[in-house]
């Protein structure tokens, strides 16, 4: 994982410095490299989403032999029709708008992902879907190869990161990407006012442009330091934002706001990250009744993506905007002890957005712990993966970001069945 | 203070194996030779444990509370509490050992409060036993008076902790299914790191620890009343366990079957395992070498076998291997200086120690600290912070920079007095090689200074005013602490 500084290393500070040049010139750079307004969100739901709890196969008696006390009754599920191997399916009852999504053809539910000998550690399992590479997850982010794709100089608001600290999935080799968790909070203070302050902001400015040469740890720190004071005025833009919907007061809520108003201002970014926690549910699951854990986990999920979504539509900006949800893995078939399910393997993923092609996308698995039941694995403890996840990315970058996939994710991952984008 | 040729090897040494310096530290460590101060470090109980005393005392960091101050029962209390630690401490490294171990076992408030209120979360993480009707002693203060202790026992008391048990919900693990959590983390985060065990090792380690779970014994009348560890024989799954790496000196990988009566002797024979598992110490070594060593070259494999060998010859005890730790070339050599990228709790203590703390209260860093990606008893996840470069996000490198605001705005008057005392004010020149001075940073460039001392010219000419001094003062060390070179230890 700390394999970045040494990435940055090979790549050069050379690089690094043009990255970060005047704001005057960057704000130019962002209306040039804005020719295309389309933009990717990241949605990472941390702790391992158990997929059967959100998209859940209603008519599979394994499914409630296996799952007694949280399995989700039928009668209480959003039918949202059969996918092709004929298993009816239900969203999680909380997900009322991501079923308003999907019966309007926008939100697509991608089966079964995953991949080899999936790691059930949440650490490993992480670094793997942040690199796409399951040999060595120590390397880059796939989203921070695409970004050092882009030619140079890259505007340092090109990545917008809404959480503390970087995630593996956007390191990259040259492009920083700034973490602002809040646009109002994102402004630089001074124990001085009036010009004092601004003799402080103007030297503060001056001496994270000279970046040291031959000291990489230290150039990565004066990388921070210019991104963030050579963004501050563009992103105090967005802290103006007046949304058209309401958005919840979850932290998940408030960063999607963040995200649409960096969209409606025009700022030039083309990735964002956004996350949810709390997925790690080996413990009193609940996912049926109201304030359950699972069940809030969906309501968190849903009324972000549901304000964020109608927000976009009326602004007009749904048709550049594609959100594609990850999590490190799936969780156990079968309910443990403690009304919670282990670490798992397979999983859902979730793609949405204005130009998304909805519907279920592979099969469900089928849940009979039968030995020689192909969906399954791990002696039929887990669902075993149908469609690499790294199929999903490349689609995403070829036919979205309009990069290359083989060259981004150093393989060819491309299925031509995934045509959801 | 006069530095000599000592004094920058004694400021290495208590960047890490503390929180930096404050002057009176600078004075008594510098003293010694290296090896002789290494030795006060790390026999640390022989000087008195009394810093809590001084909470609340003129001369020291001030504490901001509405009502009582209970860090036993919340926990922004506790947060306050353990930041007065690191700043006042006479035992610097048994407070970066306890960080050391918080960040290592790293379990969080938020399930503990989310499952037993914001109060008992506190307590299972903050108490002092001494401050506890039911004698809890909450997992940091366990951790604390652990720091430098046997890692065996250590790992003993984290399998019966509290806290651990709802973090990690062993408290749910029953027979007839196993809860594998604790089980994953104790093998894959805990001691021998990815890669050396399997997945069943996983479900057998499961069913190893099922019945270790929680009682709630004592009186609600008294405040007694508390969760604590309880080996529950009726839910313990009683079957042999086998495992791919031997659990026995002679080699056996498999626990026997037992009585449920005698079964959780299952749980402390695969914690001896684990422990002087060869893996165990060399994945402890490495995070040392992170720690206390460098972040910016790998682990020297040579290195990384010492330590092991170390902590397998003391059977687990950590004080020789600490000390061995920071008496190795490695740890002394130029390259190791400001190698290490400062954790928010880190620069935040050191800028305290560096700038001043007569007036400011520790609860002021608090939110600080959060948009610097690091709120103690609440790590991301039970690996704990990710560390190293993934600290400076750049709005994490903001709240860094508006900190060293908060700080110098706060002391801006004692800068200026302490400037004037040390006569280094009549001249733009003066005060800055006084700060230069007072505000250890790693090496500057000459661009940097050139602009450090075109600052002081910025607003007019050098008149050496208490006006001037104050804002020059206060702008010139929000600057230093906020400069990329001091955010590193």
């Amino acid at each position: 994982m700390k394999v970045t500084r040494r990435e940055f290393v090979k790549g050069g500070v050379a690089a690094f410095t043009v990255t970060f040049a005047a704001p005057e010139f960057l704000s130019d750079l962002a209306r040039a490299q804005g020719a295309s307004k389309r933009n990717l969100v990241v949605l990472y739901l941390s702790g391992g989403n158990d997929s059967l709890s959100m998209v859940v196969p209603y008519n599979d008696g394994s499914y409630y032999n296996r799952r007694p006390t949280i399995g989700i009754p039928a009668g209480q599920v959003l039918q949202i029709g059969t996918d092709s191997s004929n298993v009816a399916l239900g969203l999680h009852p909380r997900l009322t708008g991501l079923k308003q999504i999907f019966d309007q053809g926008r939100l697509a539910l991608i089966q079964r992902t995953g991949y080899e000998n999936q790691s059930r550690s949440h650490f490993l399992g992480t670094d793997i879907w942040s690199t796409a590479d399951p040999n060595n997850s120590s390397g880059l982010g796939w989203v921070g190869k695409y970004l050092d794709s882009i030619p140079l100089p890259v505007d340092p608001l090109i990545g917008w990161n809404t959480t503390g600290s970087l995630p593996h999935v956007l390191q990259a080799g040259h492009t920083a990407v700034p973490a602002i968790a809040s646009p109002a909070g994102y402004s630089f203070s001074s124990p001085n006012a009036g010009a004092e302050a601004t003799a402080e902001r103007t030297t503060a400015l001056r001496i994270s442009s000279h970046v040291p040469v031959d000291r990489p740890e230290v150039a990565f720190v004066y990388g921070s330091a210019q991104a963030a004071l050579g963004t501050l005025d563009r992103v105090a833009t967005v802290a103006q934002y007046v949304p058209s919907t309401t958005y919840p007061n979850t932290g998940f809520g408030q960063a999607l706001r963040a995200v649409a108003g960096a969209m409606a201002k025009g700022i030039g970014t083309k990735v964002f990250y956004v996350t949810t926690g709390g997925f790690d549910t080996h413990s009193q699951q609940n996912p049926n009744a109201t304030n359950g854990a699972y069940f809030n986990l969906m309501a968190t999920l849903n009324d972000g993506l549901i304000a964020f979504y109608n927000d976009l539509k009326n602004q007009g900006l749904l048709d550049d905007t594609l959100i594609l949800s990850f999590s490190e893995f799936g969780r156990r078939i079968s309910e443990n002890g403690s009304g919670g399910t282990d670490h798992g393997s397979a999983s859902v993923m979730m793609a949405l957005g204005g130009r998304v092609s909805g519907g279920l996308f592979g099969t469900a698995p089928n849940l009979t712990p039968d030995p020689g039941n192909p969906t399954l694995e791990n002696s039929t403890a887990d669902v075993r993966y149908e469609t690499d996840f790294r199929s999903v990315y490349a689609r995403v970058i070829d036919n979205w970001l309009g990069a290359n996939s083989v060259s981004v994710l150093s393989g060819n991952f491309r299925k031509t069945s995934l045509t959801f984008i | 203070m006069p530095r000599g040729a000592g004094t920058r090897q004694i400021e290495h040494l208590l960047r890490r194996a503390g929180f930096g310096a404050r002057p009176d530290e600078v004075d008594y460590y510098g003293q010694f030779s290296i090896a002789h101060a290494v030795e006060a470090l790390v026999n640390y109980q022989d000087i008195a444990d009394d810093v809590d005393m001084f909470i609340g005392k003129p001369g020291y960091a001030g504490t901001t509370v509405n009502g009582v101050f209970m860090p036993q029962a919340n926990i922004t209390h506790a947060r306050q509490r353990w930041l007065f630690r690191m700043i006042h401490t006479d035992r610097p490294l048994q407070e970066k050992m306890t960080l050391f171990w918080h960040n290592h076992f790293a379990t969080g408030y938020n399930k503990i409060a989310g499952t037993y209120g914001a109060t008992e979360g506190a307590r299972y993480l903050a108490a002092k036993s001494s401050e506890d009707a039911g004698k809890v002693r909450g997992q940091i203060e366990m951790l604390r008076e652990m720091a430098l202790g046997n890692f065996r026992d250590m790992l003993l008391a984290i399998a019966k902790d509290t806290a651990m048990l709802v973090w990690l919900d062993g408290r749910t693990n029953v027979r007839a299914k196993p809860q594998e959590n604790f089980a994953r983390e104790i093998m894959e985060l805990f001691t021998m790191g990815v890669g050396n065990y399997t997945e069943p090792d996983v479900y057998a380690g499961a069913r190893v620890f099922t019945g270790w779970n929680l009682a709630q014994p004592g009186s609600a009348a008294d405040g007694s009343r508390r969760y604590e560890f309880i080996y529950n024989a009726a839910q313990h799954e009683t079957t042999a366990k086998t495992f791919s790496f031997p659990i026995y000196s002679d080699g056996g990988r498999t626990i026997p079957a037992r009585s449920a009566a005698d079964g959780m002797q299952d749980g402390i024979d695969l914690i001896n395992a684990l422990a002087g598992n060869p893996n165990t110490g060399r994945y402890l070594a490495k995070k040392l070498w992170r720690f206390f060593v460098s972040e910016f070259r790998d682990p020297d494999p040579a290195w990384v076998e010492r330590i092991t060998s170390t902590y397998l010859q003391n059977r687990y005890e950590m004080k020789p291997v600490v000390r061995e730790v920071l008496l190795s070339s490695q740890f002394w050599n130029s390259s190791s200086y400001w190698a290490r990228y400062a954790w928010p709790v880190e620069y935040v203590v050191r800028a305290i120690k560096d700038v001043g703390w007569a007036g400011f209260s520790v609860d002021s860093a608090l939110t600080p600290l959060s948009n610097m990606g690091q709120i103690l008893y609440e790590p991301p996840d039970v690996a704990g912070w990710d560390a190293g470069e993934t600290w400076f996000a750049t709005g994490a490198m903001l709240a860094r920079m508006n900190f060293a605001s908060t700080l110098t705005a706060n002391q801006k008057f004692n800068l200026a007095t302490a400037v004037k005392n040390a006569n280094a004010g009549k001249t733009a020149d003066g005060l800055m090689s006084y700060f230069l001075e007072q505000v250890a940073t790693a090496p500057l460039e000459g661009s940097v200074r050139a602009d450090l001392r075109n600052y002081l010219d910025m607003t007019g000419a050098w008149t050496g005013t208490d006006a001037q001094l104050q804002a020059k003062s206060s702008g010139m060390v929000h600057l230093l602490v906020g400069s990329p070179e001091y955010q590193f230890v």
